[in-house]
């Protein structure tokens, strides 16, 4: 019975936990389904006539271009008032003010050619996704669920691909950041490096020294110059800083010569990405990061009317389809921006009527274009509301019809301009409506689900907290507590349900569970402190320093800068944790025995105490040492630009040089070899390898066979190339069979462990001839065993200490505990760790069995280093309890891991490699299997942390 | 006779402070271009040659500890030398803890150096000053109830905070602030210093505060 409230109580803080994260991520993964779907030349995005007649002519799709070139010159982080027109003659406070001097001259000598306007990025004011954006039209999140995770490539129909696809050259030259997302799109290109933000001028010469050339050369129809020295300057000395001045001034210089250069027929487009904060940051939502500076020049006159007094804001993302329309382009599919009107005048500057029309034109198309893509989109994903969808199409088709009418009454009779501007303004309606239900439901956070998320979270963690030190007494009251609060639980999903539905949105599974969780859990600590106020030792269980590197460590998770470095953060700590441990033992004079000043300790401790310092000191070194190697593997996050990666993380097929490979090869041989050794010899030490049962057996066969398997599938998989060609048929069957051999026997191991876990226990305590003692920590399996082991135990101690111990009968069983290793379980452990070791070794590439080899010593050093610590019992409540201090040191361990084994929590980094480990042809149309592949190389220091412990816990599970 | 030892103990940790708080803009008076930030390693060898000068001096002055019964001239060199190797090695064994917990180990060793002789100078030094080349006093010194004298009282206590500080001083060098003081070693040997300042003014205190508490058992 309590077994089953036990495993229920675990469920619950499960469910807890989940829906705590559920919360979290529906407010702040913003995602997002990339269509693949593409616009057409020949292809309108709707039915109705063209005004322009642009179908008949060549290089013309939708509509007849209007120019049949453009220069997009993108400024990186140039904010709007870096650009705003300066009045003469006035000093100017701050060195980025008024320094594009020919952007006002060409604006104040030339109104009808040029135009200024504020250009609104949208968040993530992140480059890589503005980009995204500016050729897209569309609103990149944080994870495009795309159909491709492994490369940046954007997918969706983009501005570059329709300029392929009607034949058009498009040069490009300036930050690198466009060949990973435009790869072989052009025809022309020079890329400079970008990931070095205190590089003010790689890029910026760069383009300086091709851009003229090839503007005089006339092999393109679209040049791209991505500068960057604005932004590396605001990250590196801010905006405030004198050499934003230089840095702006040489792009004035730059602009001059170009607008002396340009042609006719060509369109001079000059934008920043986004803007930058008063720190030189950009990233987030904030005003001065999302305002950023667009400028339109043309050499012909281009706009109808003179330009407002305040120039006038537009989304980032209308800049796609003008630019498609004025090309003579069809829209990208995805775009949901607006044309900008002002650009589309008639034949006949003076004519408002044709202007007028030629604008019903342009926005018809468009709005032609967005219906289409809502259409599709809604067929895909459900995210968009669907109400909101249906008033948006009502919207159109009314307006689709009233442009038809329009368009049929031309042809017979005048038509009011005035109907025209209604209908405009109608489409203008729909476009906008159609932007704003996209942005809510893809670029906006909810920041009230995120912190309602946090805060489950945190006080799902003080639950553990409150019960852990609770729970261990066999009085605790589950059943009441849990069941008062599974009725609550339920009870306020109803209510929350009841609401939903009464204020009519639909019903959401994160919401409701959110619902269940918090009021359970309310219930729960209510009735807790209802039952008589439990002490602040219960509480705050450990030590206050414990204590406060977990606070640390949870607090790194709201820092940015501290999860880019938690590579580097999770082995600090661990490392001060270790070191706390050692100094801590010493504080309370339990390494060093034998002063006389130390009068708490009595003799035989002493003696112990005295082999404990040295000991100690040496397992503390070695552990730092591990830990410090185990750095050796780590990869980098993207953003850092000074650190290198590990080159050990290449697979050995990627190398060319046959002696290092064959070298390289032999140490991970080693590494394998070592590792199946230490543990054959542990085992055999701690005289665990006699008995005939079936784990023991797999031990001591299996294991070497599953160490034979792996260092043949990497011989086969890093040299298949090299085979000769009679062979090859046979090395392909084998790269496919080994791994899948090698999986077939852990699982046949862990299962044979599962099925018997406790084995070793039964046989040390049978073998009576075996003097070696087991010594024991962790928590007994159950009464029984504790009645029979403990007196074993004893008795074999007396018999080997006689003589040698004084002490009383009361300390000896305390003393035993301070040798040993871990609990009764850790031959377990041990095999368990050795058997989920295999097949995750052979999902990572070779050379990280080094680390692997590396993190086994050092978890073997800590849990030594541990039972050092807790061994003493004067540390510890009980003999029997896990101390804190024991399980964050596993969890960093955890984490450390994660980063050493070459992993990094983004994207990019994820090993897509792991998913071919045994399908090297791939596995057809099932995602689920390398998905688990994938997930198992991604989560492997998690799941070898944790699932070591899974015998024990079963164990325990089944005993209690 | 102890509120007379606190006194001298609490002057003397003043006379330190105003050391280390003058070691910050005296140098610029003679050296041209000095700053804490930006001149850094200098500053750390100045800090370092300041506090040792003064610790030895007050040593000389206090006589905290009853000399030892022999004190013949032979004696007093083989002690002094005997200092001198241990002070280099606890510079060492700094160092080579510092590049266990991560700092860089082939670049900015100088840096790293410097940084671990201001932390022996901050924790090595006054232990040699007040219990000698004696391994042995050390160790006992630091645990729970090793402490015979106010003055090891202190010991403890600026010991501890300068580790602290300088453990401390290493959380803000991954934030992206971009100061000049984020850059390593800077924030760590800054850290150090600040808890030392603070350990020395803080013991003083504590020592009054628990005045009646301590007894301290004559070895």
């Amino acid at each position: 019975m309590l077994k089953a409230l036990v495993l229920l109580f675990l469920a619950w803080v499960c469910f807890l936990f989940y829906a705590g994260i559920a919360l979290f991520t529906s407010g702040f993964l913003l995602t997002r389904l990339e269509l693949t779907n593409h616009s057409i030349c020949q292809e309108l995005p709707g039915k109705g006539p063209l005004v322009g007649g642009g179908r008949g002519e060549p290089g013309a799709c939708w509509t007849a271009p209007r120019f049949s070139r453009a220069v997009i010159v993108l400024i990186d982080a140039l904010r709007f008032d870096f650009v705003q027109p300066w009045p003469g003659g006035l000093p100017a406070p701050q060195p980025f003010l008024g320094r594009l001097g020919s952007i006002q001259r060409l604006l104040e000598a030339q109104p009808q050619h040029a135009r200024l306007y504020r250009f609104l990025a949208d968040p993530p004011t992140t480059t890589m996704q503005r980009l995204k954006a500016l050729t897209t039209g569309s609103l990149p999140t944080f994870i495009d669920a795309g159909s491709n995770f492994a490369s940046y490539a954007i997918q969706e129909d983009n501005l570059i691909a329709q300029l392929n696809n009607t034949g058009k050259r498009v040069v490009f030259m300036g930050d690198d950041t466009w060949k990973g997302l435009f790869p072989g799109a052009f025809s022309e290109a020079f890329f400079f490096p970008s990931f070095n933000v205190k590089d003010l001028h790689t890029v910026d010469n760069g383009i300086l020294e091709h851009l003229y050339p090839t503007m005089d050369r006339d092999n393109w129809d679209l040049l791209i110059a991505h500068f960057l020295g604005v932004d590396h300057c605001g990250h590196k000395h801010g905006p405030h800083h004198p050499e934003m001045a230089k840095k702006l001034n040489q792009m004035d210089q730059m602009l001059q010569t170009l607008v002396e250069r340009l042609e006719n027929d060509t369109l001079l487009v000059v934008a920043g990405d986004h803007g930058m904060t008063e720190t030189g940051d950009h990233g987030g939502d904030s005003k001065l990061e999302v305002m950023a500076a667009l400028f339109l020049y043309s050499p012909l006159p281009l706009f109808p009317r003179a330009p407002l007094k305040d120039p006038e804001a537009v989304p980032q993302v209308n800049l796609v389809p003008t630019l498609a329309l004025l090309l003579g382009l069809p829209i990208p599919f995805g775009n949901i921006g607006e044309v900008m009107v002002d650009l589309f005048s008639g034949e006949g500057d003076t004519q408002p009527l044709a202007t007028a029309l030629a604008q019903a034109s342009a926005y018809h198309l468009n709005a032609q274009q967005v219906s289409r893509f809502l259409h599709a989109y809604s067929l895909a994903a459900q995210d968009l509301p669907p109400e909101e969808l249906q008033r948006l199409q009502n919207l159109f088709s009314s307006a689709s019809s009233e442009y038809e009418r329009l368009l049929d009454q031309l042809k017979t009779e005048e038509v009011r301009e005035a109907d025209i501007q209604a209908l405009i303004s109608q489409l203008r309606l729909f476009l906008r409506g159609a932007r704003t239900a996209c942005t809510e439901t893809w670029a906006q956070f909810r920041p009230a689900r995120m912190i309602g998320g946090t805060v489950l979270l945190a006080s799902t963690c003080l639950l553990c907290l409150v019960t852990s030190g609770l729970a261990s007494s066999p009085d605790f009251p589950f059943h009441c507590l849990l069941l008062k609060s599974v009725a609550w639980g339920l009870a306020g999903s109803a209510l929350l349900a009841g609401g939903l539905m009464a204020g009519g949105s639909g019903l959401e599974p994160a919401l409701l569970s959110a619902g269940a969780a918090a009021t359970s859990l309310v219930a729960f600590l209510w009735n807790l402190k209802s039952r008589g106020r439990p002490p602040m030792a219960i509480i705050l269980p450990g030590p206050l320093p414990i204590l406060v590197l977990l606070f640390l460590r949870s607090a790194a998770l709201f820092s940015d800068s501290f999860i880019l470095a938690e590579a580097r953060a999770a082995p600090f700590l661990l490392r001060s944790l270790s070191l706390f441990l050692v100094a801590q033992l010493h504080w309370e004079g339990r390494l060093l025995g034998g002063w006389p000043t130390a009068p708490c300790l009595s003799s035989p401790t002493v003696s112990m105490a005295r082999r404990e310092g040295p000991r100690a000191l040496g397992l503390l070194v070695g552990l730092l040492l591990c830990v410090r190697l185990s750095s050796l593997f780590l990869r980098c996050p993207e953003e850092t630009p000074v650190c290198q990666s590990s080159p050990w993380l290449a697979p050995l097929a990627a190398m060319d040089g046959g002696q290092a490979k064959n070298l390289w090869y032999g140490a991970c041989l080693g590494a394998l070899g070592v590792l199946v050794l230490s543990v054959r010899f542990w085992l055999r030490r701690c005289g665990n390898l006699n008995s005939p049962a079936p784990p023991v057996l797999f031990v001591r066969w299996g294991l070497p066979l599953m160490a034979l398997g792996t260092a043949a599938h990497w011989a086969l998989a890093s040299g298949s190339d090299e085979a000769p060609p009679r062979l090859q048929a046979l090395v392909s069957g084998a790269v496919v069979g080994l791994p899948r051999a090698v999986l077939g026997l852990a699982a046949l191991g862990l299962g044979l462990l599962l099925w018997q876990p406790v084995t070793v226990l039964v046989k040390t305590g049978a073998s009576s001839s075996n003097p070696i003692v087991v010594p024991f920590v962790g928590p007994p399996a159950s009464q029984a065993d504790l009645d029979y082991v403990v007196p074993q135990i004893y008795r074999r101690m007396q018999d080997a200490l006689r003589g040698k111990l004084a002490g009383g009968g009361s300390q000896t069983p305390m003393a035993l505990a301070a040798y040993g290793l871990g609990s009764v379980y850790s031959a377990a452990v041990v095999t368990a760790l050795a058997l989920l070791a295999f097949p995750l070794l052979l999902l990572h590439t070779e050379r990280i069995s080094l680390a692997f080899l590396i993190l086994f010593l050092q978890s073997f050093l800590l849990l030594q280093l541990l039972a050092t610590a807790i061994g003493n019992p004067a540390g510890s409540s009980g003999p029997f309890s896990v101390p804190w201090l024991a399980i964050s040191a596993w969890a960093l361990t955890a984490t450390q891991t994660f980063y050493s084994t070459g992993h990094q929590p983004v994207f990019p980094a994820i090993h897509w490699n792991a998913a071919f480990v045994g399908f090297p042809e791939g596995h057809g149309s099932s995602p689920l299997l390398p998905a688990v592949l994938v997930g198992a190389n991604t989560f492997a220091s998690h799941l070898l942390f944790s699932g070591s412990w899974l015998p024990a816990a079963l164990a325990l599970a089944l005993c209690v | 006779m102890k509120d007379t030892d606190i006194k001298r103990l609490f002057y003397a940790h003043l006379f330190c402070v105003f050391s280390i708080i003058l070691t910050t803009f005296i140098p610029s008076l003679f050296l041209e271009e000095f700053s804490v930030l930006e001149t850094h390693l200098t500053w750390l060898c100045i800090c370092s040659i300041c506090v040792t000068i003064l610790n030895v001096a007050l040593y000389l002055l206090v006589k905290p500890n009853p000399s030892s019964k022999r004190s013949s001239i032979s004696h007093k060199i083989s002690r002094v030398l005997k200092s001198c190797v241990y002070f280099s090695i606890s510079c060492l064994l700094y160092h080579a803890i510092i590049v266990l917990y991560g700092a860089p180990l082939i670049e900015l060793m100088l840096e790293t150096f410097l940084f671990a002789v201001i932390l022996s100078t901050f924790t090595t030094l006054p232990c040699l000053c007040l219990l000698g080349p004696n391994i042995k006093a050390w160790l006992r010194v630091f645990t729970k109830n090793g402490a015979t004298s106010i003055w090891d009282n202190s010991l403890q206590i600026t010991t501890v905070s300068s580790v602290i500080g300088a453990w401390l001083g290493a959380f803000p060098i991954p934030l992206d602030w971009e100061r000049p003081w984020q850059v390593w070693p800077i924030s760590c040997t800054l850290g150090a210093t600040c808890g030392y300042v603070a350990g020395l003014l803080i013991s003083p205190v504590w020592i009054y505060r628990n005045r009646k508490q301590l007894t301290y058992k004559s070895r």
